[in-house]
């Protein structure tokens, strides 16, 4: 559903009555998409809206936030069992923006544990499904955000991306989602996964709602020291010249459609050599942090915790073997061991190498390109449980990792489906270029 | 190569207890994994690493007084208290 549309349900019958609407579909839903339902906060707010008590440029609009961003005293989780506990003292500055906006926020979606997965099947509260296909997985990590904009359980959702966790429940859910420039959004009350990555970003059903929610959770906050204190303002602007990557892939059914779309422009092709060390790079870089992040959860301060105390070395390892699940773990190992003396060089350095040479072959691109398009997934979504082995899962990335090691903003468009299922197209811009890509998916939007 | 001793190392390291049938998957999972990350021994050792993509330092906000979150709300969350403080396990045997 559109915010167009929303704003047509309130005038019709009242913001109260709309929003007992979408809590009985929310309960009646088969996808587990939240972990957390806001009932009474949103009744309440429904009916301040209706007595005309709550304004602002989302006023009476319900929009689902990811459970790895804080929200004061409802419960944040991570979708881990070592925070299903843990109610925050204080909002995160993305929800300080909605609230200001007038925003009904209307529960907390479901997610891979700690964002660490590509299908929510890592989540400590069971995998979220498909809405277009029930037997499939809605993509991960942001994905409860992505299937509730798909079904029509909030209007606006939040997600966060480390590696793609946006841009893939997008695609697989036929849904648009960004990442936005690294600094654009501030991180702050967004539970660390791997922060040198991560930015939270809009999820939405059309082009506008999506702009809407990025120009007011984007700006400056002093509280995140890597903002940029940019802000953003939705325009259209000119696009002239178009590349697509050719060196990343999809199946040949995505590839067929993908190619359907992009014949109506005028495009090169271009090769980006070093995107062959990015999936390397990325869970390294990734892992590293998340194994210094994640050294915060000790079970005496906030979270899980065991009933016995004993040794602080014993207790500390007991509880966070309890409270972690399996990819969590294999993770922060992973990290711990490309840290460790010996592997530091071999591992993390070299990584952040790569990185180098990741960032400036994208600067080259685009000097000479406005975006750069390429399909978002390699795959169409998978069968729950089909995904068996962890690199298997992890090279199910390869296409949206990159942007994140270079600090670029991507989207996810649907462009249509294959065997009744979405494909979604990702276009990467320049630095702060949000409103190019957006110009763009306008474009093809126009076409479809 | 990785060898179960290695698992139970880099668990010590993580402060993360394992079980015996948990640690032959880790070391499977740990040698496809790291064999995988093997193309990145292709990099010259000249290049700069990048920490960070975005080209600040150094910020920095006025020093004022501010008003903190206050210590009963902040130990709201936490399992144990008392008198004000966190209880933990012992540190000092």
């Amino acid at each position: 559903m559109r915010i167009s549309e929303w704003l047509k349900l309130l005038e019709e019958k009242g913001c109260v009555e709309a929003i007992k609407g979408l809590l009985e579909k929310i309960e009646r839903s088969e996808l587990n998409a939240y972990i957390t339902v806001c009932k009474n906060e949103a009744l309440k707010l429904a009916e301040d809206f209706d007595k005309g008590r709550l304004r602002g440029k989302l006023a009476g609009i319900p929009v689902a936030v990811k459970d790895n961003i804080t929200t004061t005293g409802v419960r944040t989780t991570c979708a881990s069992k070592i925070l299903s506990n843990y109610v925050p003292i204080f909002d995160a500055h993305v929800v300080e923006r909605l609230k200001a906006e007038g925003a009904i926020i209307i529960g907390k979606t479901n997610m891979d544990e700690f964002g660490m997965g590509t299908t929510t099947e890592t989540s400590y509260f069971g995998v979220v499904k498909n809405p277009h296909d029930l037997t499939r997985v809605a993509g991960g990590s942001s994905g409860g955000s992505a299937a509730v904009i798909a079904n029509g359980e909030a209007v606006l959702a939040l997600g966060s991306d480390t590696g793609g966790s946006i841009r893939c429940p997008a695609s697989f859910c036929g849904i648009y989602g960004l990442k936005p420039t690294y600094g654009l959004v501030s991180r702050y009350g967004l539970i660390p996964y791997a922060n040198s990555l991560e930015q939270i970003g809009p999820m939405a059903n059309c082009i506008e709602d999506l702009a809407l929610l990025l120009e007011i959770i984007s700006g400056k906050d002093e509280r995140d020291s890597t903002n940029s204190g940019r802000g953003f303002v939705f325009r259209m602007e000119k696009i002239s010249k178009i590349g697509i990557i050719k060196n990343m892939e999809a199946e040949d059914s995505i590839m067929d459609k993908f190619y359907e779309v992009m014949n109506n422009f005028d495009y090169e092709e271009i090769e980006i050599s070093s995107l062959k060390y990015a999936l390397s790079s990325y869970y390294v870089i990734a892992m590293s942090e998340a194994s210094s992040n994640l050294a915060r959860y000790d079970g005496v301060r906030y979270g899980y915790f065991s009933p016995q105390l004993s040794s602080w070395s014993d207790y500390y390892s007991r509880v966070r073997a309890e409270g972690f699940g399996e990819e969590v773990k294999r993770r922060i190992m992973l990290g711990s061991y490309a840290l460790s003396a010996g592997y530091y060089g071999k591992y993390y350095l070299k990584a952040l190498r790569a990185r180098t040479l990741i960032v400036d072959d994208f600067k080259n691109a685009f000097n000479e390109f406005d975006v750069l398009v390429s399909p978002t997934m390699p795959s169409l979504p998978f069968k729950i449980g089909e995904l068996k082995d962890p690199l298997t899962m992890y090279k199910m990335d390869v296409n949206t990792v990159p942007v994140n090691l270079a600090g670029l903003p991507a989207l996810n468009i649907p462009v249509g489906f294959v065997k009744g299922l979405p494909v979604g197209l990702q276009i990467i811009g320049n630095y702060f270029e949000e409103n190019k890509m957006l110009s763009f998916a306008k474009m093809i939007e126009e076409f479809s | 190569m990785v060898s179960v001793e290695e698992v139970y190392y880099v668990s010590k390291l993580a402060k993360l207890s394992i079980s015996e049938e948990e640690v032959e998957k880790f070391r499977k999972d740990f040698e496809e994994i790291l064999s995988y990350f093997d193309i990145l021994d292709e990099i010259e050792e000249n290049i700069k690493p990048t920490f960070h993509v975005l080209e600040i330092s150094n910020i920095f906000r006025e020093d004022f007084e501010r008003e903190s979150i206050k210590q009963n709300k902040v130990l709201l969350n936490a399992p144990r208290r008392e008198e004000g403080y966190f209880i933990g396990p012992k540190v000092v045997e």
